[in-house]
């Protein structure tokens, strides 16, 4: 591993060490944060007794669902309106708002739409991840030299082919980052989602904990969560470089 | 016998604010089993006049007859394309981009394997079929893109400086193995090249072409036997003939570069 690579690692370390010693000095008082020791004692005794695995399936379900549906649906539109120049300047300009929007505030229009199940939480994951997913198809696919798109057309490649076998294969590197981000909003999407109402999941039981002053469980679901993520992030961190390895001269 | 591929009164202006007359009027008809080269000055029209042949880009006025149906914005079955900037596909290696139209085309995967490993030895490749096109230098890229098009055998070829980015060596033993392959296919080729050398070692006809908006200056035939080689470049009408074609060239490469 790199220095750098030791030095991240000492220094994650070094933080979560210095939380431990607040806490078992008294510096931070224990219905604040519990010492990150307790946390992955309580995390440990959490898992093995399976209590929460419906919950960490639900998120987990809806987390996916909320990702297979985002990229499907963003790079068909990506697709179809990078084709479509009239239709983008059109949409550009709000594209360009879309994040300022507060998802959340539409919650009660998604219950209302969707019921008390599993859905509105989908469906806010979803609307997090989709534009991220749309942005970056359209910004690979603008970079396909014309020269891969003649040679399609010598290939007697019609469109739906065209973007198959060619305009998408070169903008991959650019669509990976839109799953990356995909799978950052569905995360934060769903799991925000499950706070506000819902009767299962992550988000409420941390949530429901939090509620009942439960900061072992509270704090454990907590450090599920983040280990989840960042161990997520960093297989598709890796990924990306093997994919790219093969694109950059050595 | 009537022409493989003919063009008459093609011109092409790219539209715009202020609209760009990039071709012709040209007339043009190649026999089948002909090998014909296109030189002219840097921005003529040259690379436009392939576009408008291949069916990638429609003409503004005039027509194109290929094999006795007319071209227009759609590629004919049958024509290949060697286009002058690197057109491989970086996501494949070099055995799968030269499979591609194989692939494209139904071929079952024995056949895929054998045409390619022939085209990749043929391409002096060997070494690098599981390699990615970002390994390769540009002379090998486009080496790859010449293979992607023979292995579909097509019977127009049309090349635009395929050889730019080889050495000059290479450049000629390259010229030797199309001339091979050139004889062995049949296949009508017009070949579009910045080094005149290279244009009346391998060609039937020389089309000299103007300055933009680019029509053909002259048609000079060279008379070479089938047989030839690289070998005729020390032949007598060899310098003859490629002197005839600079002396044509002189005055349009002057004209272009000072409109530059
Ligand atoms: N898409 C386009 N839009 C507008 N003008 C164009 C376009 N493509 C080419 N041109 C212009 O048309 C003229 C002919 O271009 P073309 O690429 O056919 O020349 P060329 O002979 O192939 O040049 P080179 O020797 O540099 O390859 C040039 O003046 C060029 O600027
Ligand atoms: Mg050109």
């Amino acid at each position: 591993m790199s220095s750098a690579g030791w030095t991240r690692i000492a220094l994650v370390a070094g933080l979560v060490l210095l939380l431990e010693a607040l806490c078992r000095a008294g510096v931070i008082p224990n219905f604040t944060v519990i010492p990150p020791s307790a946390m992955a004692q309580s995390l440990w005794k959490v898992l093995a007794s399976g209590k929460f695995t419906p919950d960490i399936i639900a998120t987990l379900t809806n987390v996916g669902i909320a990702i297979a549906a985002s990229m499907v649906v963003g790079i068909a539109l990506g697709t179809l309106l990078q084709s479509w120049p009239a239709a983008r300047r059109v949409l550009d300009p709000l594209f360009a708002t879309y994040y300022a929007v507060p998802m959340y505030a539409f919650y009660p229009l998604l219950i209302v739409l969707f019921g008390l199940g599993d859905l509105p939480q989908v469906a806010i994951g979803f609307l997090l991840a989709v534009m991220a997913v749309i942005i970056n198809t359209l910004n690979g696919l603008d970079r396909v030299p014309p020269v891969l798109v003649k040679a399609a057309r010598v290939h007697g490649l019609g469109f739906l082919k065209t973007a198959h076998r060619v305009r998408l294969p070169y903008a991959a590197p650019y669509i990976f980052t839109g799953f990356k981000l995909a799978v950052a909003y569905s995360f934060i999407g769903v799991i925000g989602a499950e706070f506000i109402t819902s009767s299962r999941g992550i988000g409420y039981e941390i949530s429901f904990a939090y509620n009942n002053f439960d900061n072992p469980v509270m704090y454990a679901m907590i450090l599920f969560i983040l280990a989840l993520v960042v161990t997520v992030n960093m297989s598709l961190h890796a990924w990306e470089k093997r994919l790219l390895a093969r694109r950059r001269r050595a | 016998m009537k022409p493989h591929v003919a063009l008459r009164g093609v011109t092409r202006v790219y539209p715009g604010k202020t609209p760009v007359y990039a071709l012709g009027p040209i007339d043009l008809a190649l026999e089948r089993g002909e090998f014909f080269a296109v030189v002219g000055p840097s921005g003529c029209g040259k690379s436009t006049l392939l576009d408008v042949m291949a069916g990638l880009a429609s003409p503004t006025a005039g027509e194109i007859v290929f094999e006795d149906r007319p071209v227009n914005g759609d590629v004919p079955p049958g024509i290949g394309v060697v286009f002058q900037e690197d057109a491989s596909f970086p996501w494949l290696t070099v055995h799968d981009n030269i499979a591609f139209g194989l692939r494209q085309a139904g071929a079952s995967e024995a056949e895929v394997a054998r045409q390619v490993g022939y085209a990749i030895e043929f391409m002096g490749l060997k070494d690098f079929a599981r390699a990615y096109p970002a390994q390769l230098s540009g002379g090998m890229r486009q080496r790859v893109c010449i293979a992607r098009t023979l292995v579909l055998k097509p019977r127009l070829i049309l090349l635009d400086e395929p050889f730019g980015a080889l050495d000059q060596q290479t450049r000629l033993l390259m010229g030797d193995e199309l001339l091979r392959l050139w004889r062995e296919t049949g296949a009508t080729i017009l070949l579009i090249t910045h080094a005149l050398d290279e244009a009346t070692m391998l060609a039937d006809r020389v089309g000299v072409m103007s300055a933009r908006p680019g029509r053909f200056l002259d048609v000079i035939a060279t008379d070479w036997p089938r047989t030839r080689d690289s070998t005729i470049v020390a032949s007598e009408s060899f310098g003859r003939l490629t002197s005839r074609i600079w002396t044509l060239l002189r005055g349009e490469s002057i004209r272009a570069l000072g409109r530059a």
